[in-house]
């Protein structure tokens, strides 16, 4: 038996998983209409390769990864593209952003794919694969993962860690995916094994989730490699990626590092799925499954295209009851409010929930801190969160980074916690988001710093190639005129004539030569050019 | 008493050599308050304060030969910062340096625009691209919305554009407690 660390902190919300964990997954129908964002994950915005009017296949991508951290997209189904513009997505923000909207042809014709041996593969060639199979972080970070998939100059991983934690209240998306596809996530596990070569590998399950653990522990059963599923204490945020790696190992990485400092790599059992899927089917990321719960009907987990309405998906669960006021993307804790019902799930959507007053009423009015530190207590990633909230409400910025405003989660636990209703992590978000924009405008201000110095420079410099051209011409006409016989004249002439050699020195120096690697016949051209052009200038001077 | 006295001048002809040799070599070329101070103004470089430039602005106040409210772009959150770096009081800005205005970029109407260089000579940051008798365009990411290209167009193809919010540039709001309304 592994003997299990606990993070300090956490909180103990009423759970509500047993509204959607009994049935079964469906497969959501293809809707009529998909609208696709091209910025579902974390890093650059993928490059639209489709236009308006394209005739598009199941799996096609549509837009390529550009840059380091991104990740493709792809058609979720076959059909037609109607629209590449700006339409609201699921953000906080409500902000549009580009999207890819399809008429679906109901057909479901499959781009041609393929299996991957990808034991034969070279590690760089399976990674890039991933990238273009749009495989991110399902948890809802939505990370690139061909980028943790990297061991590094190390070759190596001590613990490879998969979170089948879910520890979000309502949520309940992986705990059936665990249940009914636990082989698929066994060889997705295999897969990661082979690319990152841990010597262990533990899967963090939630001991609330007995039927998940036994499915698991069977299929693991099954494997040719050592996997150990591990029960974990339920509480929040134990499926945090830091909280969960110090349960399983007592690791933990250090202020501002990553996971792989303490030589821990941490994939959610869905993106494990995914890999298995891209890898052993050749399919790219078109579907997830999504919780649909909170105040409607019939709340279950659905399989759904990548681009589906969240008004069409509330449907399937049998709509939404009576008193419905908005729907939160993610959990309770941590989730926010979208913008607009039929905004577009997205790869980092786990869940929906129908909300309403009755479910979640609105918090009281917040009354001032009073310090009681019951927020420092429930806080996993020990911080203080009192003083946080000090900092960022006074706009103190940089004493707040000076507390560790970084290491922030965001889990909610602090406002859970805090008796005076005080929205803390919404003042944190504040200050988080305040300093990057501070970074940003602070790297512009040293561009344009940098830029206008070097115009001045350069404007200095253009001055005196001038100043020593028009000496350069006098000095040529002195020597027309017939030398004088003064020496001090000579030595003028000296200084000027040594300063006509430096001029040219320096001007041969900055002749561009970029004539040099040229082919022959190019050269030639140019010679030409040059001849016609030398034709031409005595033309104008006898004309004149 | 004689080897102490000598011992004691020893130490500071030695002592003495020391600290000139210091002085030399680690000598503070620049007046580290110019730099300080340029490092809050905004490097917009649109000449609004009457300077041309923000380090000649900011060599101003070091020197005391401007005051700290002329920098429209910086706006009030730059006074601040400035009052508080020199320890002077906060004031309003100036109305006479103009107004502060949300952050734009130029835009070239390329359609319109007749290839004069007039804007490429004006630009403070060299954002602008192209060459006589050529279209011109402005490198969005490069230009700090100084405005110093507008005027000297002669067929006034240069206008400035707002920088809208955009997902990626958002910022989470300052939490504020929403009033509800009596009733």
């Amino acid at each position: 038996m592994r003997t299990l660390h606990h993070f300090n902190g956490g909180v103990h919300p009423a759970q509500h998983k047993a509204e959607s964990n009994t049935r079964p997954i469906v497969a959501a129908p293809v809707p009529p209409r998909l609208v696709v964002p091209l910025h579902q994950h974390i890093g650059s915005a993928a490059k639209p390769l489709v236009k308006v009017g394209d005739k598009v296949l199941k799996g096609q991508m549509i837009a390529a990864a550009e840059g380091y951290v991104s990740a493709a997209v792809h058609a979720p189904t076959s059909g037609t593209v109607t629209v590449v513009e700006m339409q609201t997505v699921p953000h906080p923000s409500g902000l549009p952003d580009l999207c890819v909207t399809m008429e679906t042809d109901h057909e479901e014709r499959w781009i041609a794919h393929a299996p991957l041996d990808y034991r034969a593969m070279d590690p760089s060639e399976l990674r890039n694969h991933l990238r273009d199979a749009g495989v991110v972080g399902l948890g809802g970070a939505a990370f690139p993962s061909f980028i943790k998939l990297n061991p590094g100059p190390a070759q190596k991983l001590q613990t490879l860690i998969l979170n089948g934690a879910e520890c979000e209240p309502w949520i309940t998306c992986d705990d059936r995916l665990m249940q009914e596809r636990a082989e698929a996530i066994v060889q997705g596990i295999e897969i990661m094994r082979f690319m990152l070569r841990p010597e262990e590998i533990l899967v963090g399950i939630e001991d609330n989730k007995p039927q998940a653990i036994a499915a698991m522990r069977a299929a693991c059963a099954l494997a040719d490699f050592a996997v150990e599923v591990v029960p974990v204490p339920t509480i929040y945020p134990g499926g945090g990626a830091k909280q969960l790696i110090k349960v399983l190992t007592g690791k933990e990485p250090p202020s501002g590092g990553r996971s792989t400092d303490v030589g821990v790599q941490c994939f959610n059992v869905a993106t494990a799925y995914s890999v298995h899927r891209a890898v052993h089917h050749g399919e790219p990321v078109i579907s997830r499954i999504v919780t649909v719960t909170g105040n409607v009907r019939q709340p279950g987990n659905f399989e759904v295209l990548i681009g589906t309405p969240v008004e069409q998906l509330v449907q399937l669960a049998g709509g939404a009851k009576d008193g419905t006021n908005g729907y939160v993307m993610g959990g309770p804790m941590m989730g926010f409010t979208l913008p607009q019902p039929n905004v577009p799930v997205v790869k980092a959507t786990n869940c929906i929930i129908a909300s309403s007053q009755a479910l979640f009423s609105p918090a009281p009015p917040a009354l001032p801190c009073i310090r009681c530190s019951r927020c420092a207590v429930a806080c996993p990633a020990d911080l203080q969160p009192m003083d946080l909230y000090w900092f960022s409400r006074a706009r103190n910025f940089g004493k707040a980074q000076e507390y560790a405003l970084f290491d922030c989660i965001e889990c909610g636990c602090c406002t859970y916690v805090c008796p005076s209703h005080i929205p803390l992590v919404q003042y944190f978000r504040f200050a988080k988001s305040e300093i990057w924009a501070r970074e940003k405008e602070k790297e512009a201000a040293d561009l344009a710093r940098e830029r206008h110095e070097f115009r001045q420079f350069r404007l200095e410099r253009e001055k005196e190639e001038r100043a020593e051209k028009l000496a350069q011409k006098a000095a040529a006409k002195l020597e027309m005129l017939g030398g004088s016989t003064d020496p001090e004249a000579d030595a003028k002439k000296a200084a000027i004539q040594a300063a006509i050699e430096r001029a040219k020195a320096k001007k041969a120096a900055v002749t561009p030569q970029n004539v040099d690697n040229l082919p022959p016949d190019k050269l030639k051209e140019i010679e030409e050019i040059e001849a016609r052009r030398a034709k031409a200038k005595e033309g104008t001077q006898q004309d004149s | 008493m004689l080897s102490a006295l000598l011992v004691m001048s020893g130490l500071a002809v030695i002592l003495g050599a020391v600290l000139g040799f210091a002085a030399l070599k680690f000598k503070v070329e620049e007046n580290p308050l110019v730099e300080k101070i340029d490092a809050i103004l905004p490097q917009t470089q649109c000449g609004q304060c009457g300077f041309p430039g923000c380090k000649p602005y900011a060599t101003a106040i070091a020197a005391g030969e401007a005051d700290i409210n002329q920098c429209p772009p910086g706006g009030e959150d730059g006074i601040r910062k400035l009052s508080e770096l020199l320890g002077v009081e906060f004031k309003p800005l100036n109305a006479e340096h103009g107004e502060p205005k949300p952050k734009s970029v130029a835009v070239i109407d390329e359609e319109i625009c007749i290839g004069c260089t007039l804007c490429i000579q004006a630009c403070p940051v060299d954002a602008i691209l192209g060459a006589a008798k050529q279209m011109h365009t402005i490198i969005a990411a490069e230009c700090t919305g100084c405005e110093l290209c507008v005027a000297p167009c002669p067929v006034d193809c240069i206008g400035m554009q707002p920088i809208g919010e955009e997902i990626a540039s958002w910022k989470w709001r300052y939490p504020v407690i929403p009033i509800r309304a009596a009733g």
